[in-house]
């Protein structure tokens, strides 16, 4: 187990690194840094000066050094000028170079400035993972009740009315993307002039002239039901779906074995044998799919967040990938590889805890 | 100046504009239900109400792609004044000679015919989707087959690598990948070099395996194939065909080429696990007693055995496929802002939701339906290849 555990973690570390390199060059591409000297210095630099000024900044090393660099592994660079001050990745305005930090990257907690906020990343960060953590809790806390139910009431009687009934919701709501839902929801709930909010308004049930607001920014704020119902049920369906169906796929199999006939025969009432046979063997799978949900949610995230204009992580992540923001967007990029290598990390950790009966070498 | 139109009317002038597609849905049906003894699994979709609704969707879109030129009501780019964010069935405002009457589904925030640009968007999306599903399976099945049939290193690699593409957030691929930046850098042109080979090796190795003992056919086949693949990947991977015949344009071949990249290493996944397991059957053990090649094994003895989860897991992808399109379209990359596909329609809809609905629902709606669809299909054609 030990071993398993190990070799697991070598791996996820040789993934994230890989994978934060990948994202580094893509970044750090000659157009992109041109981009970036043009929107720093002057729109209007010619060539030279554009290229003068990517050598003062330290952009011109091999993509490799400099990723080193980013990281904390090798020391900042540092360029004496001609007047011999010293600049370099770790020197900032005023300090003294002597004194300054040899390595200064991510793994020494320097996240870097983001250009657009103009703020640190470390502070853009955890401001929008603070506000995305509610987010997901919440989406959690209506999702995996919800699918796991819909899932164990389909499966048990396979084939009857309501499994058909369910399944049909579960294969609606995946065939339905974050988007095209999030729209739907704001046309029917969150529209002065369509859906059934123009009716509320006309009987005089609501105050405004919405049910719903269209958008969830007041969410950064003061989370309520009203701001937050439509961004949680949005992110939700897409997943109720897809567990739902993992879990009725699981229930039907376990309902089928030898030990629940022999419950049924034995007499005991159908509500117990669902209850105390089936329903842990029926959950191991789905919670596998749980845990890889989350790269999924990270998706919805990002396409959540920006259609109802919820400033957490996915709105920050859009806002630095259009508008060049390298340190913010690897920062980001960072942030989701640890996301998805943890969770695949725990399903699998998990799967093997939950089911005695798989044996590790 | 005429009165909007009722809900039953627009529907009914829809209907009536789609005739083509319900000519074409009652053909297929017909055929399909009459033959279907003779069709092998096709035709028993048409056994499962599942599968059958799923293909009707999917059918009606297909269609819909077809004919869109002799549906649409209007030029799905043109801008008519006065017809700004109208609602559904409106009448045109300066109604000219020969024009139809109508905006059907009213009109988005740059006065064009919404419905015309759903119709042209199912064009869109039908144009990109399948074909870059069937490009995706043929990278997947090409690496996964040795992948999970030799075993070994470099099943390690192989699987390292796809599991490095799987944890890759899709949407920050696409926002590091399809841009107009990394168009100057050439990346998206290697990545077409790496992917549009895949089909020419498979087709190659697929004939040459087979008819290698007939040197006569084996000539004739991969010849026509390396031929064919060579002259079409010249033309599609670094637009260089002699003869212009097969190009691409850099937009689309950039969105293209994601797609396939995020979806390939899903395929390949599936076609080691399944290569994994038929390979300790007992026909496989007999094939190799009898020295038949590793490749003729892979391809003519375990691939079409594996071809139930496959074709499911295809019908299942090409909706995902799509599912990814419609988010490039909605993050607007790698699309022309005149574009009628769904997601960029459903991306300006949203702004003003508020007020208008009409321009993002319709397109949704059409998505979800699809989508729909297809994962109905792809139920209905696994209940019925489990009956086998």
């Amino acid at each position: 187990m030990l071993s398993f555990v190990l070799r697991r973690i070598g791996v996820m570390i040789l993934t994230a690194f890989a994978l934060t390199f990948v994202v580094f060059y893509m970044t750090n591409l000659p157009p992109n840094l041109e981009k970036l000297a043009k929107s720093e210095a002057s729109v209007r630099m010619d060539d030279d000066a554009v290229a003068s000024w990517l050598a003062e900044n330290g952009h011109t090393g091999p993509v490799l050094m400099r990723y080193g660099e980013w990281l904390g592994l090798l020391p900042g660079w540092t360029l004496t000028a001609e007047d011999g001050k010293v600049t370099g990745r770790c020197i900032e305005d005023g300090m003294d170079p002597a004194a300054a930090p040899t390595r200064c990257g991510i793994l020494q907690g320097n996240w870097g400035y983001s250009t657009v906020f103009k703020a640190t990343v470390s502070d853009v960060l955890a401001r929008s993972l603070g506000a995305t953590g509610w987010l997901m809790l919440w989406v959690m806390i209506v999702m995996v009740p919800s699918s796991l139910l819909l899932g164990v009431l389909s499966g048990m009687r396979e084939g009857s009315r309501t499994d058909r009934v369910l399944s049909t919701f579960a294969i609606t709501t995946t065939a339905t993307p974050e988007y095209v839902s999030g729209v739907i929801l704001i046309a029917l709930l969150a529209s002065a002039t369509a859906g059934i909010s123009p009716i509320l308004a006309e009987a005089g049930w609501i105050e405004g002239k919405t049910l719903f607001p269209g958008t969830a920014t007041s969410a950064m704020d003061d989370i309520t039901f009203w701001n937050f119902f439509l961004p949680v049920m949005t992110i939700a369906l897409y997943g109720i779906g897809y567990i739902a169906r993992m879990t009725r796929a699981s229930m039907t199999e376990v309902m089928t074995q030898q030990y629940i006939r022999t419950a049924r025969l034995k007499g005991v009432a159908f509500r117990d044998v669902v209850m105390k046979h089936a329903l842990r063997n029926a959950l191991i799978a789905p919670f596998t799919v749980i845990m890889l949900q989350f790269p999924w949610l990270l998706n919805g995230v990002v396409i959540v967040e920006t259609l109802f204009n919820y400033k957490g992580f996915g709105w920050t992540l859009v806002q630095a990938a259009g508008n060049n923001d390298i340190d913010t967007l690897l920062a980001c990029s960072v942030v989701a590889v640890f996301v998805v290598l943890v969770t695949q990390l725990i399903s699998d950790i998990g799967y093997v805890f939950l089911n005695p009966r798989i044996r590790l070498a | 100046m005429e009165d909007a139109l009722s809900w039953g009317s627009i529907l009914a002038r829809i209907a009536a504009q789609l005739l083509p597609v319900w000519v074409g849905l009652i053909a297929v049906f017909a055929l399909s239900i009459q033959f279907k003894r003779r069709l092998g699994l096709y035709g028993r979709i048409f056994d499962s109400p599942v599968g059958m609704t799923g293909f009707g969707l999917v059918m009606f879109w297909v269609f819909t792609a077809i004919f869109a030129d002799w549906i649409i009501t209007h030029d799905p780019l043109g801008q008519l004044s006065g017809m700004k964010n109208i609602v559904p069935g409106s009448p045109l405002a300066d109604p000219v000679e020969g024009a139809y009457p109508y905006y059907l589904l009213g009109g988005d925030h740059l006065a064009r015919d919404v419905f015309s640009r759903v119709v042209m968007g199912a064009r869109e999306v039908l144009k990109i989707a399948p074909a870059a599903t069937v490009v995706a399976f043929m990278v997947g099945i090409t690496l996964g087959l040795p992948a999970g049939y030799f075993g070994g290193k470099l099943d390690s690699s192989l699987s390292f690598l796809s599991n490095l593409v799987l944890a890759f957030p899709v949407i920050l691929l696409f926002y590091l990948l399809v841009t107009p930046e990394i168009r100057v850098t050439g990346i998206p042109i290697v990545l077409a070099a790496l992917l549009f080979i895949f089909p020419v090796i498979f087709l190659t190795i697929l004939f040459n395996s087979r008819f290698f003992t007939n040197p006569a056919k084996r000539n004739l086949y991969v010849g026509l194939t390396l031929l064919f693949g060579l002259w079409a990947y010249s033309g599609l991977a670094f637009n260089a065909d002699p003869l212009g015949v097969w190009s691409m344009d850099p937009n689309m071949l950039n969105v293209f080429v994601s797609v396939v990249f995020v979806n390939s290493p899903g395929v390949f996944r599936i076609v080691r696990g399944m290569v994994m397991d038929i390979k300790t059957r007992d026909y496989v053990a007999a094939g190799q007693t009898r020295g038949e090649g590793p490749w003729y094994i892979m391809l003519w003895e375990i691939l079409p055995n594996a071809r139930g989860p496959l074709i499911v897991d295809f019908c299942l992808r090409i909706g995902y496929t799509t599912i990814l399109l419609g988010t490039l379209g909605f993050f607007g990359l790698g699309v022309t802002p005149e574009s009628p596909d769904w997601g960029s329609t459903i991306n300006y809809g949203r702004r003003l939701l508020a007020i208008a609905p009409h321009p993002a629902v319709v397109p949704a709606v059409a998505l979800m339906s699809l989508v729909l669809g297809l994962n109905l299909l792809a139920d209905g054609l696994r209940e019925e290849s489990m009956k086998d």
